[in-house]
């Protein structure tokens, strides 16, 4: 059973239900998907390629849209927002943290991390204090004019979690993290987000295939054609704790 | 700020395909600038002509010429200052791809009616005393490195024979859009020739030349003109210089449209090249797009980037393209000199540069931009890897 770490839930999802249409057909990816996620959790979510995993992380990190259901996110019901109130809402409430790091490759690992406080009233002292401490985190304060290019992937990945924290967000998603890395590049980031947990107390929603990512995880959950499970195959609980 | 470093870092992020591009909008601002310039020439010359004088000719035709005895009756009438006149003589120097224009004129009141032909005292009495004297512009004179002294000798196509003429002054033009490639000799000297070889066509004129007090009496003084020999032998036709010119600029204004209608197709080609190559940028640029979108940067700022490159490059390539515009003008200047002794770019032409410029980034843009602004954040971030 899915065990909740004693903290009341920042996710609370009832109900989802999400489809994509190609051509007539319809084709449904995830079916009444109903579960919490506790606050300061660090939860694995795995399955098979296509199986929606990455569909469900979008709609949590309110980048998608669902059809049916709702998503409460610290109590608010993101499903109901406006995109201009969701942009808003995910610059405030969530980081996010891609397979492929996603940096903007004409930006320095500074400009990049910068980039999400451009849209906050921080002056740029502020910002430049926000930054280095992000960078320094995550242990790169001594390639802050390194473009993209010039980093290894899994300084990359580095920087982009450095992004993702650096407005210091309740929530991190992230979709494969430690795909395209190698084995200890990925155990770096895993000890990062380990950190970042448990000395930040962020919660932390990561899609992975790799078992010795999930392995970091507090809760894994499985999601199979469309359907959420827990770790022992089992149709999971609505409720996340027991 | 931010958006501003972003637009200029990815404008330049591909550089030979940036190069490419810029370098394309540039030689077709180019040769958009020269075209115009080319036809504005064309109307210029038309434009330069002065409203105060007045041009007669045989109404029939300008084959047909006209008595001296006019030259009195013109200069009675109200309004008329000056009245000059001449031959179209229409003389070959060595052969027929050395072209250039001679007339033979009364030498006085001719210059007196031209003054834009500017020459020194001391060659202008010069002209005035030999009776064989020529003049001629100062581009003729130094294509044939022309000297005061020296014989010319040109072949008579309308007057058969060889004509020789003693080089007495060289003229500079006042202005720029002054012909300077003309050569001017002595009318009486025709005249006297004629005299002895074919009386019948002596005492002939090709046309008259008026100069009027004030540019508002043209028309009356043109109506008062052709009134006097209405009916008479030889009928005639007055018109403005510039309405005389325009008759011989209305054959080729065909070929002006057509240029004009180029200069716009050239536009629209790189218009074409340019939007391709934005729209090839933008694809491959989605998931970045898609990327400040998660990270909840609008559709505004997006349009911004994406609009604001398509500008940076196509302005980069017509501020390049104006800047060639010069020496490209100066080349033509000098190396094709007999057709175009001045080839001045105008300032409208460079607005009109930058306006094309701005309107190629403009069209190059919208639809990348469009689909930047539009892009579902889910869709994009799907395109990387
Ligand atoms: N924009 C889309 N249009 C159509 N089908 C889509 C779209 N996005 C995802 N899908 C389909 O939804 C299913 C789930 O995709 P995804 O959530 O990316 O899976 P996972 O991340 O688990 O591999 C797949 O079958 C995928 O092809
Ligand atoms: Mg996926």
């Amino acid at each position: 059973m899915g065990m909740g770490n004693g903290k009341p839930p920042i996710v609370e999802i009832a109900h989802l239900s999400k489809s994509y249409r190609r051509g007539s057909q319809t084709i449904p990816v995830l079916e009444d998907i109903t579960f919490d996620i506790a606050d300061g959790e660090f939860l694995a979510l795995m399955g098979p390629s296509g199986s929606g995993k990455s569909t469900l992380l979008n709609l949590i990190a309110g980048i998608d849209k669902a059809d049916q259901g709702t998503i409460r996110v610290g109590g608010v019901d993101i499903t109901s927002l406006s995109d201009k109130e969701l942009a808003a809402w995910r610059s405030a409430n969530v980081g996010f943290i891609f397979q492929f790091y996603n940096l903007m490759p004409v930006l320095t690992a500074f400009e990049n991390v910068e980039l999400p406080l451009l849209l906050t009233g921080l002056s740029r002292n502020e910002r430049r204090e926000h930054v280095d401490l992000a960078l320094q985190l995550v242990g790169l304060s001594d390639r802050v004019d390194h473009y993209p290019a010039q980093l290894s992937g899994g300084q990359q990945q580095r920087v982009a979690i450095a992004r993702a924290v650096v407005s210091d967000p309740a929530i991190l998603v992230a979709d494969e993290p430690t795909g395209d890395l190698d084995r200890v590049s990925a155990g770096e980031i895993l000890q990062l987000m380990d950190r970042l947990v448990h000395e930040f107390d962020k919660t932390i929603i990561m899609v992975t295939h790799d078992p010795r990512a999930a392995e970091k995880a507090r809760i894994i959950r499985h999601l199979e054609k469309g359907i959420l499970t827990d770790s022992d195959g089992q149709p999971a609980s609505p409720v996340a704790g027991s | 700020m931010f958006l501003l470093k972003l637009i200029i870092r990815n404008a330049f992020r591909h550089k030979l395909r940036s190069a490419l591009t810029v370098v394309g909008v540039a030689i077709a601002i180019l040769a958009f600038g020269l075209l115009r310039t080319l036809v504005g020439l064309w109307y210029h010359g038309v434009e330069a002509s002065s409203a105060t004088r007045l041009v007669t000719r045989n109404a029939i035709s300008l084959v047909f010429s006209l008595p001296l005895s006019h030259k009195d009756r013109i200069r009675q009438v109200p309004g008329v200052q000056a009245v000059s006149y001449g031959n179209w003589f229409g003389g070959i120097y060595i052969d027929e791809k050395h072209f250039f224009a001679n007339y033979a004129v009364e030498p006085k009141s001719y210059l007196d009616l031209y003054p834009e032909f500017v020459l020194s005292p001391e060659q202008k009495g010069a002209f005035f005393l030999d009776r064989k004297g020529c003049i001629v512009g100062k581009r003729l004179a130094d294509t044939y490195g022309w000297k005061i002294g020296d014989l010319i000798t040109l072949r008579g196509t309308i007057f058969p024979g060889q004509w020789e003429f003693v080089l007495r002054g060289i003229y500079r033009g006042a202005e720029k859009s002054t012909e300077e490639r003309a050569l001017m000799f002595h009318w009486d000297y025709l005249n006297e020739t004629l005299k002895k070889t074919m009386p019948r066509r002596a005492d002939q004129v090709g046309f008259y030349m008026i100069g009027v007090t004030k540019p508002e009496l043209a028309a009356e003084v043109s109506q008062a003109v052709d009134g006097i020999f209405r009916n008479s032998l030889a009928e005639t036709l007055t018109e403005t210089e510039k309405a005389f010119q325009l008759g011989f600029v209305a054959m080729t204004e065909a070929i002006m449209i057509a240029i004009k209608i180029v200069s716009y197709v050239v536009i629209v080609i790189i218009m074409v090249v340019a939007a391709n190559t934005m729209a090839m940028t933008a694809r491959e640029r989605i998931a970045e797009y898609a990327t400040m979108k998660t990270l909840g940067f609008g559709w505004v700022h997006i349009a911004g980037v994406v609009f604001g490159e398509s500008l940076v490059i196509a302005l980069s390539g017509g501020l390049l393209g104006v800047a060639l515009t010069f020496p490209a003008s100066h080349w033509i200047e000098t190396e094709l000199a007999q057709f175009f002794p001045a080839f001045p770019v105008s300032m409208t032409t460079i607005y009109l540069d930058l306006a094309a410029a701005a309107m190629v980034g403009t069209v190059a843009g919208i639809f990348p931009t469009w689909r930047g602004a539009t892009i579902g954040i889910a869709d994009g971030l799907r395109r990387i890897g």
